[in-house]
């Protein structure tokens, strides 16, 4: 499907573009100023969404698309890899998504960055951390763009390493800024959880070559539908254990929480609104084997809804505002991956969009709060309220307990973090409601089960959500701190508003009736636009409200006071011990699989190598064998026989050449002897022979 | 006719007690007499043989030939023995044999 037609040709500079923008940091960033590298690299960021929207114009026009070779990579027997990009509806809205939402969060990430606690005017690291960002833009691009698997894996990889970067950003200081090796160890969890999944995605990868002889996407879709069951169900359960480490679903989704130690844009961009949602790009990109098993989709769509109100339950619980976002992400993304486990792609892209736009917003807006709270606290430090008391007591300004009242300190701020919780709560008319709803909606047809735990998880999102309102906007303040927060400047709070905007208007990218993102999809994937459902719409709309309520009963009405516990757990208990702790999840983990990997590297490291190898075998074989054969050569062969011979050498000749002195005596008469006797012997020879 | 085997036994016998002289007997003088008498059995056998071989006239006069030879090769002997004997005695005023023992260095 070459075809060069308009602005198709022209695809490949999505990738260039974020890479050129990070090799003119790399080498002249250091002349330039914080601003000048920031420019840059919104610069090139933003001419990949000016590529993304030319893609999308050329393809309103030419609906089937286009792939566009750069160049051959890998062509070795049956398999053919190359770096082709795929230009189809599916593709360009990730473009659109990523490199939109990409550039927002790079301009918040100049004024962000500059006024990071931890951010002593370094300008290298000013730098890096935009070398990385456009990094991330890049391998994004290669990821959404990729033709086949093995192209998809590239970029799946390279995000991978781009999160691990920006994870361990900080990799010297912990969220508080004292020195800790906890950011690298939550990068390095992020790591290792990650290359999990990624064994299971190359398991499907090289099951499909195995048995389709290829990784290329309209290959492998030709003749998946001549495949075997077990084939299909395989590659599918290995895709979604892929899924389930980059798009943090239960099992694996325990990295994500932890990678909030990254700066606050990170979390936002990367664990958030575009990496994270590779996984369920790659289930709608996978449809057609996905849409051959439906035990497959039924394991997919209950582990996301498994996955939506466990993570749910613990955002309850969390007390920083960044920990209760991040839990949100791993609940939203569970909405998605079973909405795509069900056959609804066009619901779960749709929702990948919306949650794109409002949580990138509530993300970006929390780090607003957090700088907020900082410069309260530099505010106080700076005017000798404490003393030097603020030493000693290590303030955390992400904790929801130290806030309240915020609304009148930063009503910027609070006005765009209120837009973000109602889209995420999902009440109408903002983008949350639709998506959500259109999502729930194809749950109800397909797996009433799954409806079912959704619903609860999206009760929950509602009451989580406001809960962090009323605990971090209204009320008292409950620290000093909170009573000296400051605004954050336009530079933050501008592509905040852009990102407000998307939330309050991005359903209408698939209002019902008119389904404008499923017919843009229908040119790639076989969907159908779903019905509007208003029963469930009203339910979930109901519900949505009855949670905020609830939480307005308990953390507004009285609200929380310095110190006061939280009032759900005089309710729930134990339960809210569990919430609270993360239902000690990282504990079972750290006690299953971390305690018996470490006995077993005990085990062969002090047993096995140590003990065996090094203590027995080395002495005991090795050095006593080589002893025993070195004395074994000393004392019988060498002193025994060796010796012995030269000893019995010289014994002879001195015995006799003591003899033979004796015949020497000087006396004629006994040489006339022998000379005699010679002659005697001689003739008697003669005679007897 | 007397048998061959006579005249041999005697030149054995005459050779026999000048060789147990040059071993036994001390003074060289008489060592030089016994190194004569074997010299003369010796002699003895030659023309022994000679005789023995009479048919023969080449064999008979090889036996007697050297029988000359033998005798003139004594005479020398005897003339450059005795001359060293002299300086022997001269130089040690003894001609012991027991006593040269120089050979032993």
């Amino acid at each position: 499907m070459e075809n060069t037609q308009l602005f198709f040709n022209f695809v490949p500079w999505i990738v260039f573009f974020p890479v050129l923008g990070l090799l003119l940091n790399l080498t002249i960033g250091k002349k330039l100023s914080e601003n000048g590298i920031g420019a840059i690299a919104v610069l090139a960021s933003a001419s990949a969404f000016v590529v993304a929207v030319l893609q999308a114009y050329s393809l309103s026009i030419h609906p089937e698309g286009a792939s566009i070779l750069v160049a051959e990579w890998i062509h070795v027997g049956d398999l053919a890899i190359d770096w082709t990009f795929r230009v189809d509806t599916l593709s360009v809205t990730m473009m659109l998504v990523v490199s939109g939402v990409g550039t927002l969060i790079h301009i918040y990430a100049i004024g962000y960055m500059h006024e990071d606690v931890r951010f002593h005017n370094d300008e290298g690291r000013f730098k890096r951390f935009f070398v990385f960002l456009n990094l991330f833009i890049a391998m994004m691009m290669v990821l959404v763009s990729g033709d086949s698997y093995m192209m998809l894996f590239v970029g799946w990889e390279g995000v991978g390493l781009c999160s691990f970067l920006l994870i361990g950003f900080w990799y010297d200081f912990d969220t508080l800024g004292r020195p800790s090796f906890a950011n690298s160890n939550a990068a390095k969890k992020a790591f290792i959880t990650n290359r999990i999944g990624d064994f299971g995605f190359l398991l499907a990868a090289f099951m499909m070559f195995w048995q389709f002889k290829s990784t290329n996407f309209d290959n492998v879709f030709a003749v998946v539908a001549n495949a075997e069951p077990w084939v299909i169900l395989w590659i599918t359960i290995f895709i979604l254990v892929g899924v389930a480490g980059k798009s943090a679903q239960i099992p694996l989704y325990i990295w994500l929480p932890d990678a909030m130690a990254g700066p606050t844009p990170v979390s936002a961009l990367i664990h958030a609104a575009t990496m994270v949602t590779a996984g369920v790009y790659l289930v709608t990109r996978s449809a057609p084997i996905f849409m051959l098993s439906h035990d497959a989709q039924y394991i997919v769509a209950t582990v996301g809804a498994l996955t939506a109100i466990f993570a749910a339950t613990i955002a309850v619980g969390q007390y920083d505002i960044k920990k209760v976002l991040a839990y949100s992400t791993i609940s939203q993304l569970g909405f998605m991956v079973a909405a795509v486990g069900m056959g609804a792609f066009a619901a779960g892209m749709f929702h990948l969009i919306t949650h794109a736009f409002f949580k990138a917003l509530l993300f970006l807006s929390a780090g607003s709060v957090i700088l907020g709270m900082e410069r309260g606290h530099h505010h106080l430090a700076h005017h000798g309220h404490h003393g030097g008391k603020h030493d000693e007591e290590v303030f955390d300004p992400g904790d929801m307990r130290n806030m309240g009242g915020l609304r009148k300190q930063m009503p910027v701020t609070f006005w765009l973090y209120m837009v973000g919780t109602v889209a995420l709560a999902g009440l109408f008319p903002f983008a949350g409601f639709w998506s959500k709803d259109e999502i729930l909606a194809d749950a109800f047809l397909e797996f009433p089960h799954v409806y079912w735990i959704l619903t609860g998880a999206a009760f929950l999102t509602a009451f989580y959500m406001g809960r962090q309102v009323w605990m971090v906007f209204f009320g008292k303040p409950r620290h000093e701190v909170a009573a000296h927060a400051e605004e954050s400047p336009l530079i933050m709070t501008a592509p905040l508003m852009v990102l407000a905007a998307l939330s309050v208007f991005g359903g209408a990218l698939n209002l019902p009736g008119v389904h404008t993102l499923t017919v843009w999809l229908e040119h790639t994937i076989d969907i159908h636009p779903g019905e509007f459902n208003m029963q469930v719409a009203l339910i979930s709309t109901a519900l949505a409200l009855f949670a905020i309520f609830l939480s307005w009963l308990l953390y507004m009405r009285k609200p929380l006071t310095t110190g006061q516990p939280d009032p759900l757990k005089r309710i729930l208990g134990f339960a809210f011990t569990g919430m609270e702790n993360k239902w000690f999840v990282d504990e079972a983990y750290k006690f299953v699989f971390i305690d018996r990997y470490t006995d077993l590297a005990k085990f062969f490291a002090q047993t096995v190598d140590w003990d065996f190898w090094h203590e027995w075998f080395h002495n005991s074989v090795i050095a006593a064998g080589f002893v025993g054969l070195t004395k074994f050569l000393a004392n019988p062969i060498d002193l025994g026989i060796v010796d012995n011979i030269s000893k019995i050498l010289a014994r002879s000749i001195q015995y006799s050449s003591e003899n033979f002195r004796k015949v020497q005596n000087g006396f004629v008469r006994s040489y006339a002897l022998s000379v005699m006797l010679g002659v005697v012997a001689i003739i008697g020879y003669l005679l007897i022979k | 006719m007397i048998p061959v085997n006579y005249y041999l036994t005697l030149s054995v016998v005459l050779f026999s007690m000048g060789a147990l002289g040059v071993l036994i007997r001390r003074n060289s003088l008489v060592v030089f007499m016994s190194i004569e008498l074997m010299l003369n059995a010796g002699n003895l056998a030659f023309v022994t043989f000679a005789k023995m071989h009479a048919a023969n006239l080449a064999a008979v006069h090889n036996g007697q030939i050297f029988v000359f030879f033998v005798m003139t090769v004594a005479a020398a002997e005897v003339a450059v023995g005795l001359a060293l004997i002299v300086l022997i005695f001269r130089k040690k005023q003894s001609i012991d044999l027991d006593q040269l023992t120089h050979l032993k260095g």
